[in-house]
């Protein structure tokens, strides 16, 4: 399956008079493509759905570009500018303590200067087999390699050392498994001079996990990838014995070993940045590229300590992938300047060419402190990097079961399927079996696009703002990312905050400002289920970059390792919300239930819709059962639901006002909060699978409004927008967008 | 418990051929979850181009950055009789039996 144009852009979310930028890729062929930016409203184009709609823009903002093709190069490692000590070397011991975590994946680097192009320099690597390899490259033709033979056992850590002694040319090298001790040997291997100087003057950086493919201003990269972890890799200019090199595994630099150090790097300083910090005094500081795993207990882990904050030379190793992607790099093909007075809401960059087409979607806030609606949509960004190229459907095998059909694989999947360069979803795992902790959205992400056909995320929030605009209520659209940097003073100037129908990431700054905004008298209407529910952490300097940790329970496509569930750029415990105190239901009154993608369910009034509180609800519904129509499954309750749970902190005074009834044998319970697994082929096992509709007053004239079901919105449009789920959330928004306060019950 | 298939039990093939998309009865679902849950390395899926026009059946190879590999002759335009052509399939390798339901 071939897409022909892909790209994405430096911004998610702009203001007019600010400026976005895109960066383009074509397949060879595409001489030129076409770029307009558009306005979207709908994006279903399944039978029955609301159809695609985008709107020109007033003039229209169309331009022309010539088509090239942009590469993406995968692998984390660690880069380290060229400097004249590492250029004088003549020289050298190269030390690190390594823990493979893969084998039979080609030679792979672990400490290198060395330039691929030419063959120059020096490097420490593992061999195709996992052997330790010494190479020296004099840049002319002439390699020497040195193998200690012997494999490294995988995901168990042992100390490499390899030696170069410029007068007589002899090479060392030598593999000592840490683990145990006394049982097996540790392997030395010699040889004398080979005739090959390594050029250390070959003009390439030190890399740590990568050797250096080609490099252009601003930009290294890498080949010959590592996976697995390493800690406390060093460069001395001269040999130094084995008594010596284990001083130097851990701790203080010892004094007298200093001055032959050209290079001692510490990965247990600075976890939470992407700096790499050389102890050794020479000021030789590196650059993380392609976001390795940090926080990840080391070589001296001792179980004592589960937090790296409290012992963080514990946590001195790097978990380097050679599958991970932090940026695609691309250069800018273009830039946009939004329009002053253009109107908020979800717009895209609409690329074409050679009959095929790539939508870049971005988001039009309203300038600071200037609302251009009272009502703001809160944009899951988020929770669309945490599912940015999602590989499920043909990645794990349970999925076809929780959608009880054969999984049905659109274009986008199908080039998915092909294209793993495009980096994974926080659903997938690494090649090694390392779940995948940070998602960039520095790449294109082929779930974030209309027509696409797995109709969650963004595809669904476009049920909203169809619905919206379809009703004429004026709004104005704001991210996670917007909301994670200013707080609840962004939110303070619109009566009302709708969510996406599937929020399901947030950082503890997000939670609290949706929090702080109910308490001093916000609205907040939360269209979807599953939310608020797994803990991110943004990246601390570069935007755009999300992390977490799949910890202690709820449903996991992998679990992250004990002893590694503090988020490294935050240091707070990863996994859910939960964690924290922040349930999902002490913010929207409801939390996250059960799953299931096959049928979707309606919902029967309770007591609650009776209490004249909820009054204004169901004014003009006769029903008793609302939502047992629409594009997903057929219900208003589906996909993923949320229960109404004082246990877990829904307010006292909360309105139960409906709940969805007769769900499938799909939908499982979350397991959170059970305490016994109950038997698969049960009968009467009360599991209380069921999404709630729930309504309640915050302080100061604010109220809450849920849902409580990830597939709610697909209903809107049933009937031509006339039926009881559209009417139900129009009386809400009318009033939660009334002055008047709703008064404390 | 046994997970094999019971190759007489043509009513629940039937069953699904007429619904294929569900609600299952019980006994019906309990087949589906044993085809369902293979393991992804030549696991079935369909294939979607048009969009919402054709529907292929085709195999996954299990191996990251492969396409699915399409099964010559098993293209439809509706999804459900690929669906029920992935049953057809998957009957006769769990049962070792083809499923002929004339």
């Amino acid at each position: 399956m071939t897409k022909l144009i892909l790209g994405y852009s430096d911004e998610i979310s702009v203001a007019p008079g600010g400026r976005i930028r895109f960066m383009v890729s074509c397949e060879p062929g595409v001489e030129r493509y076409r770029a307009e930016i558009v306005r979207m409203r709908s994006g279903d184009i399944q039978p029955g759905g609301p159809g695609l709609e985008e709107y020109a823009l007033d003039p229209p903002a169309v331009s022309e570009h010539r088509g090239r093709e942009q590469a993406i190069h995968p692998g984390s490692f660690a880069c380290v500018p060229d400097s004249p000590a590492f250029a004088a070397l003549t020289g050298f011991t190269l030390h690190a303590l390594v823990m493979p975590s893969i084998a039979g994946q080609g030679v792979q680097s672990l400490l290198t200067k060395w330039c691929q192009a030419d063959e120059a320099g020096f490097g420490l690597f593992l061999d195709a087999d996992g052997s330790p390899l010494l190479m020296l490259g004099d840049g002319r033709g002439g390699i020497a390699r040195l193998s200690t033979g012997v494999p490294l056992a995988t995901w168990e850590w042992s100390a490499v050392t390899a030696t170069y002694d410029g007068g007589s040319g002899a090479m060392r090298i030598e593999q000592e498994h840490l683990a145990e001790r006394g049982l097996q040997a540790a392997v030395r291997v010699a040889r004398d001079a080979t005739g090959v100087t390594p050029r250390a003057d070959n003009g390439a950086p030190v890399l740590v996990a990568a050797a250096t493919r080609s490099q252009a201003p601003g930009r290294i990269v890498g080949d010959c990838h590592f996976t697995g972890r390493i800690e406390r890799p060093w460069i001395a200019s001269e040999v130094v014995d084995r008594p010596d090199s284990i001083l130097l595994r851990r701790g203080p630099v010892p004094p007298g070993l200093g001055s032959r150090l050209v290079a001692l790097w510490d990965f247990s300083r600075e976890i939470s940045s992407d700096r790499v910090v050389d102890i050794s005094g020479r000021e030789h500081h590196g650059e993380l590229v392609n976001l390795p795993m940090r926080a990840v207990r080391g070589a001296h882990w001792t179980g004592e300590f589960m937090d790296w904050r409290r012992a963080p030379e514990q946590y001195a190793a790097i978990h380097f992938l050679a599958d991970a992607l932090g940026d695609c790099g691309w250069e800018a093909d273009f830039e946009w300047s939004v329009p002053e007075g253009l109107a908020s809401g979800f717009y895209a960059a609409k690329l074409s060419g050679s009959g095929n087409e790539d939508y870049v979607p971005f988001f039009v806030r309203a300038p600071a402190k200037r609302p251009g609606a009272r009502l703001a949509l809160l944009v899951p960004t988020a929770s669309y990097m945490a599912y940015a190229n999602w590989r499920m459907p043909f990645d794990h095998s349970l999925v076809e079961v929780l959608y009880n059909q054969v999984a049905v694989l659109g274009e986008e999947d199908q080039y998915l399927l092909e294209h793993p360069e495009l980096g994974l979803s926080l659903y997938e795992c690494h090649l090694d079996g390392t779940g995948v902790s940070y998602s960039s959205r520095h790449r294109p992400n082929l779930n974030m696009r209309p027509k696409h056909p797995w109709l969650e995320s963004y595809s669904a929030d476009l049920y909203l703002t169809d619905w919206l605009e379809e009703k004429g209520f004026d709004y104005d659209v704001l991210t996670d990312e917007d909301l994670h940097a200013e707080g609840v003073e962004m939110l303070a100037p619109y009566r009302a905050v709708m969510t996406g129908t599937h929020p399901e990431y947030c950082s503890t700054r997000m939670w609290d400002s949706l929090f702080a905004y109910q308490q001093r008298g916000g609205r907040m209407i939360y269209m979807g289920g599953n939310g608020f529910y797994w803990l991110v952490a943004y990246h601390p300097t570069r935007p755009g970059i999300i992390e977490m940790r799949r910890g202690e329970y709820s449903e996991r496509k992998w679990v992250t390792s004990p002893g590694e569930y503090h988020l490294a750029w935050s240091g707070e415990f990863g996994g859910l919300m939960h964690n924290t105190g922040r349930t999902p239901h002490r913010l929207v009154g409801v939390g996250f239930d059960a799953q299931g993608f096959d049928h979707g369910a309606g919902y029967r009034r309770q007591a609650g819709s009776r209490d004249p509180r909820a009054a204004f609800v169901f004014e003009g519904i006769d029903d008793e059962v609302i939502g047992d129509f629409g594009l997903s499954g057929n219900g208003a309750a589906s996909e993923e639901i949320d229960r109404f749970d004082h246990g877990f902190g829904t307010p006292r005074h909360a309105l139960l006002l409906a709940s969805s009834f007769g769900h499938s044998s799909v939908f499982g319970p979350s397991n959170l909060g059970v305490g016994e697994t109950p038997p698969l082929e049960g009968e009467g096992i009360d599991a209380e699978i069921r999404a709630d509709i729930v309504f309640y007053e915050t302080p100061k004239g604010g109220a809450v409004f849920s849902v409580g079901s990830m597939g709610f919105a697909a209903s809107l449009s049933h009937n031509d927008y006339d039926n009881n789920v559209s009417r139900m959330i129009e009386n809400v928004v009318t009033r939660f967008l009334d002055e008047a306060p709703f008064p404390a019950p | 418990m046994t997970k094999a298939i019971d190759p007489e039990r043509l009513d629940l093939a039937r069953e699904f051929y007429r619904n294929p998309w569900g609600p299952h009865s019980a006994e019906l679902q309990r087949i589906l979850n044993v085809m369902r849950a293979a393991p992804v390395a030549g696991k079935h899926v369909i294939l979607m181009s048009g969009p919402y026009r054709r529907w292929s059946v085709a195999r996954l190879t299990g191996v990251r950055g492969e396409p699915a590999e399409k099964i010559e002759g098993l293209s439809f335009d509706n999804p459900e009789d690929a669906e029920r052509t992935v049953f057809k399939l998957r009957w006769a390798a769990h049962t070792g039996q083809p499923l002929n339901l004339d």
